[in-house]
């Protein structure tokens, strides 16, 4: 990675406070380094100006000069600069920052400003706060407190629009919330690249609405919902589940993928309601796909692995991993140990250690997919560049394991552990797995758990804790947003108890005890502890790796390397 | 003082016995051969012809013409592309029709001499949806103008080549605002582009630098090439050049279209010499001197204006001459032309609410202000002349106008609060009274308004 050039910064004035901003940066932006909210519906950090709202509306001014000689002209009473404010107010969001700006927010003209367009947004907006999904996260609410008169002098009946309109499988309308700034338009078009939204009829009774015979079905589409500032999108899924205020937010990462997303988890009593994208202008910006947000439903699917089993019998977690140690230690040196993609970094690690306490081999399955040239990549695992970083594996995964099946065939192998994985689907035959014991830790029942000898119900992503290195080897932590089942372990407790068990280094299962031993072993970690990584990620060297023939092709910031 | 006679200069041949649209009765009177002039002429020496005479904008706002094709952006490397806006539909404005449907190839030459003059390839003549006829003769005129060698490859035997295209509107008020008619000829809604960025000048039509200009500029455009910029700035009053069509509607004798110099006639030698004065038994009240989207003038109302020697002279509505700048000083504007005139049939509250009920309608919906304010303001006005009035509601009225002006995208915030912030300030005691005076005896013949 090159360093990225330092941005020109250029000074402007904000309320009396001089602030130093990179060009380029618009009105809002430089307000909001210094600490002053300058309100707006329509703007949208990662989207085209639109300037249709209204509610950015700021004084403007520059400093005066001479027309003809340039110099610049001092008021005799302060003895500084004289600065010629536009006598109309300007918006911010379409108000690029130049040498000297000065901007004023906090006058009586701006306030009577913003009273009007709060009155303006509220005259025909339905006042059905206490029925509408959004309240508690909703900007009219807020900016209402905020900037509005907090009295109505409307008396004429309001418009009627449709209520319920399904823009598609995920995404209800009520066009009468609607407060027409075009945010949903506008990302269909700029980054979903499905321009299907727009509006129809026009003034107040403009409509938002599909093309005809089309409909919003993109694997984006809930991200309009996220940046709807009002109530008038909702999710199909979360819609009156809820209330936001009562919800837990855990940073998280979306899983589906090596984009790695950045996630927030939304969950109140141990239950998941929700997972919206998070903020990370290097790698999702404020964008995920509808996909990830589906999988907070695995936590409560019916297949869910939900009590240890050994030999058929019903068992607890402990009393599993205990007969796994006795099963897998006299074996040892005819140990497969089948890692996973989906694991953490440090679970990976766990992993290898046990590998080679046990003499195993290591193997990974590959999971790939065309990407779509946005969140989700080719490599639908997290974390394969995490197995190449710990060494648990040195070359990029098949998706089938047919070294495995040789092993089994030649008889080199006797016990498999399979963290998560189903090794029929992954190529093994039946007759392959007749011939070995296989341990499996997962979450989820298929054809593996089915024939396992010894069975360990493990977490998923949204109740561990750990970290993940995606396509640009960025180092991203995600953390436990609910508890796992009672009847399920977690899967470092689950790998650091098996790995004392047979004879390895003991430690304790919490990813910040494991990461000083990683940050030793590993040279590319040198330096790194787990509370030290920044929310946003960590940049990891992945030189080293720079010759693998990645599947990922190009996405919102990412660019595979060039091929050689 | 009696009123100067009309001078025709676009008008020349309009309603002319025997006068015909098509491109021989047009060249049998002269026509083309500015243009055959003008192609002689090295493209500055036009601009600078243009910017000598003064010429403003006959649309609306009054911008100098010459100005305006000094800002284009020539050096981007873009082509640049002329739209005449031929929209006209500000209520009350009924002049480029006339030009458009008697003669159109008056406007053929003044855009071909102003392509010439901007090094245009491409001119759209934009029109409105409300003028079919309209369009089927621009595209007969501009047919017989290619067959004959003013319009398309090698114009008049040159190696310059310039294509005219006439576009249909679908009938919206919002698309003869200049940068919502660009969208609109970009096959989008018409919603009008933020200032800054988007000056037509530089990014306009397909990003690229764009000039749009009215039709009765580019009919005077023509002529200027014709006279010479310095003769034409001799027409009119200094600063206001020229002559301008003023259409002229309501309670007078004779409403109709009439050419002047720009400013060297009143108000009140239009209305009651040239117009006939107000209709037998009844007596003027108001008058919209510039198209619906001016202010109103109250008869009976004066104006203290400052001269330029310090001295101040009190005009009376009557006194103020259809010019640019002392409209604007008396608080209106000359606008587009089009005077509306009211007499004491009127009720102030009922010739409001026509007017709100007109811009609710227009308003594009794109920024709140102006789409929540214009309904807001029909809604009010609507229900008062429903029988619901209120004495406040004129304070109201005031009040959600103010909060739209100047705070919108584009012009279309003044336009629609300009007619209630002037008839409220100006017959603020009709709305108070409007609820008790409701039914009050209405002169014989007046009709309701909404």
């Amino acid at each position: 990675m090159s360093a990225s050039p330092k941005p020109d910064l250029i000074t402007v004035n904000v309320d009396g406070r001089d602030v130093a901003v990179p060009k380029g940066t618009n009105v809002i932006e430089a307000a909001r380094l210094v600490g002053v909210d300058v309100p707006y519906y329509c703007y949208h950090p990662k989207l085209s100006i639109s300037g249709n709202c209204r509610m950015c509306l700021v004084e403007i001014g520059m400093p005066a000069v001479d027309p003809a000689t340039k110099a610049p002209i001092v008021d005799p009473g302060t003895g500084k600069q004289r600065i010629n404010w536009i006598p109309r107010p300007q918006i911010g969001c379409a108000t690029t920052a130049s040498p000297g700006l000065h901007v004023r927010t906090n006058t009586a003209q701006i306030k009577e400003c913003r009273e009007g367009v709060m009155e303006f947004l509220l005259v025909n907006h339905p006042l059905d706060c206490p029925i509408c999904d959004q309240a508690g996260e909703c900007k009219l609410q807020e900016q209402a407190t905020g900037y509005g008169r907090g009295y109505s002098r409307y008396i004429e009946a309001k418009n009627v629009k449709p209520k319920r309109t399904q823009l598609g499988p995920r995404v209800m309308l009520d066009d009468e919330r609607c407060i027409l700034c075009s945010r949903c338009i506008r990302f269909c078009k700029e980054v979903a690249k499905d321009d299907v939204l727009g509006f129809i009829d026009r003034g107040s009774y403009s409509t938002l609405t599909c093309y005809p015979g089309r409909q919003l079905t993109n694997n984006y589409s809930l991200n309009t919902v996220d940046i709807c500032p009002v109530g008038a999108l909702t999710s199909t899924d979360f819609r009156f589940k809820m209330r936001v205020w009562f919800l837990k937010q855990t940073d998280s990462i979306d899983p589906e993928s090596s984009v790695g997303a950045n996630t927030v988890v939304w969950s109140r009593e141990g239950v998941v309601y929700r997972i919206t994208p998070r903020r990370n202008d290097e790698v999702n910006d404020t964008w995920m796909a509808d996909s990830g947000r589906e999988l907070y439903k695995q936590n409560r699917a019916p297949d869910r692995l939900m009590v240890a089993r050994v030999e058929g019998q019903d068992s607890t977690p402990a009393a599993a991993l205990a007969a796994a140690a006795d099963l897998l230690k006299p074996a040892a040196g005819a140990v497969a140990v089948v890692g996973s993609g989906r694991s953490s970094i440090e679970e990976q690690f766990v992993t290898r250690r046990m590998a080679n306490a046990l003499g195993a081999g290591a193997f990974l399955v590959g999971r790939s997919d065309p990407g779509d040239g946005l969140l989700i990549s080719a490599d639908r695992n997290p974390n394969v560049r995490g197995a190449l970083v710990t060494g648990l594996v040195t070359n990029l995964p098949s998706e089938r394991l047919t070294q495995l099946g040789e092993w089994i065939d030649e008889g080199k192998v006797r016990c498999v552990v399979s963290v998560g994985e189903d090794l029929l689907a992954a190529g093994l035959t039946e007759a392959q797995l007749a011939r070995v014991a296989v341990v499996y830790l997962g979450t989820h029942a298929n054809a593996t758990s089915a024939i396992a000898r010894i069975v360990v119900p493990t977490f998923t992503v949204l109740e561990r804790t750990g970290s993940f290195v995606n396509q640009q080897f960025r180092l991203q932590k995600f953390f436990q947003a609910v508890p796992g089942p009672a009847g399920a372990i977690d899967d470092l407790t689950a790998l650091t108890r098996l790995l004392s068990s047979v004879e390895g280094e003991y430690f304790p299962p919490e990813p910040a005890a494991i990461w000083p031993e990683m940050a030793r072993a590993i040279d590319v970690l040198q330096g790194i502890t787990f509370a030290g990584i920044p929310a946003t990620g960590r940049l990891l060297d992945g030189s080293r790796w720079a010759g693998l023939p990645f599947p990922e092709g190009p996405g919102l910031h990412f660019q595979p390397a060039a091929k050689p | 003082m009696p009123a100067p006679a009309q001078r025709r200069i676009i008008f020349r041949h309009i309603d002319e016995p025997g006068y015909t649209n098509d491109l021989a009765c047009y060249v049998r009177h002269g026509g083309y051969a500015t243009l055959r002039k003008a192609v002689t002429m090295a493209p500055a020496a036009i601009i600078d012809e243009v910017k000598k005479s003064g010429l403003r904008g006959r649309g609306g706002a009054g911008f100098g013409c010459g100005l305006k094709w000094t800002l284009v952006d020539r050096k981007s490397g873009k082509p640049i592309y002329l739209i005449v806006n031929a929209d006209e539909s500000e209520p009350g404005t009924f002049k480029d029709r006339y030009i458009i449907h008697q003669d159109p190839h008056q406007l053929i030459e003044g855009i071909m001499i102003t392509c010439w003059a901007n090094n245009v390839k491409q001119a759209y003549i934009y029109i409105r949806g409300e003028f079919p006829v309209g369009a089927r003769i621009l595209e007969k005129a501009i047919a017989e103008a290619r067959a004959a060698g003013y319009v398309g490859p090698n114009v008049l035997g040159t190696p310059y080549g310039c294509e005219i295209y006439v576009h249909r509107g679908a009938g919206a008020y919002i698309c003869g605002e200049e940068t919502g008619l660009i969208e609109s000829l970009e096959g989008k809604r018409p919603y009008p582009r933020i200032k800054p960025p988007y000056f037509p000048a530089v990014l306009g039509l397909y990003q690229c630098p764009t000039i749009v200009n009215n039709v009765e500029t580019l009919c005077h455009v023509k002529y200027i090439v014709e006279v010479g910029g310095d003769e034409f700035a001799k027409i009119g009053t200094p600063n206001n050049t020229g002559t301008r069509i003023l259409c002229v509607s309501g309670h007078v004798q004779k409403p109709g279209y009439y050419e002047f110099e720009v400013g060297k006639i009143t108000l009140g030698q239009l209305l009651h010499e040239v117009c006939g004065g107000p209709l037998p038994g009844r007596k003027f009240k108001a008058v919209i001197p510039g198209g619906s989207s001016a202010k109103v003038l109250r008869f009976g109302e004066t104006f203290t204006l400052k001269n330029k020697d310090g001295s101040a002279r009190t005009l009376a509505v009557e006194d103020i001459p259809m010019d640019f700048d002392t409209m604007a000083a008396c608080g209106t504007m000359g606008g587009s032309g089009g005077v509306i005139v009211m007499d004491d049939s009127v009720n102030m509250v009922e010739a409001l609410a026509n007017l709100n009920a007109f811009y609710a309608h227009e308003s594009c919906g794109q920024c709140t202000p102006c789409r929540e304010g214009s309904l807001w303001m029909k809604k009010i006005t609507s229900r008062m002349v429903h029988g619901q009035a209120r004495a406040e509601d004129g304070t109201l009225l005031k009040s959600v106008a103010d909060q739209i002006a100047g705070r919108t995208v584009c012009a279309f915030g003044e336009a629609c609060s300009w007619p209630t912030q002037s008839f409220v300030a100006k017959f603020g005691d009709e709305f108070k009274a409007y609820p008790e005076t409701k039914q009050a005896a209405k002169p014989a013949g007046a009709t309701d308004l909404v």
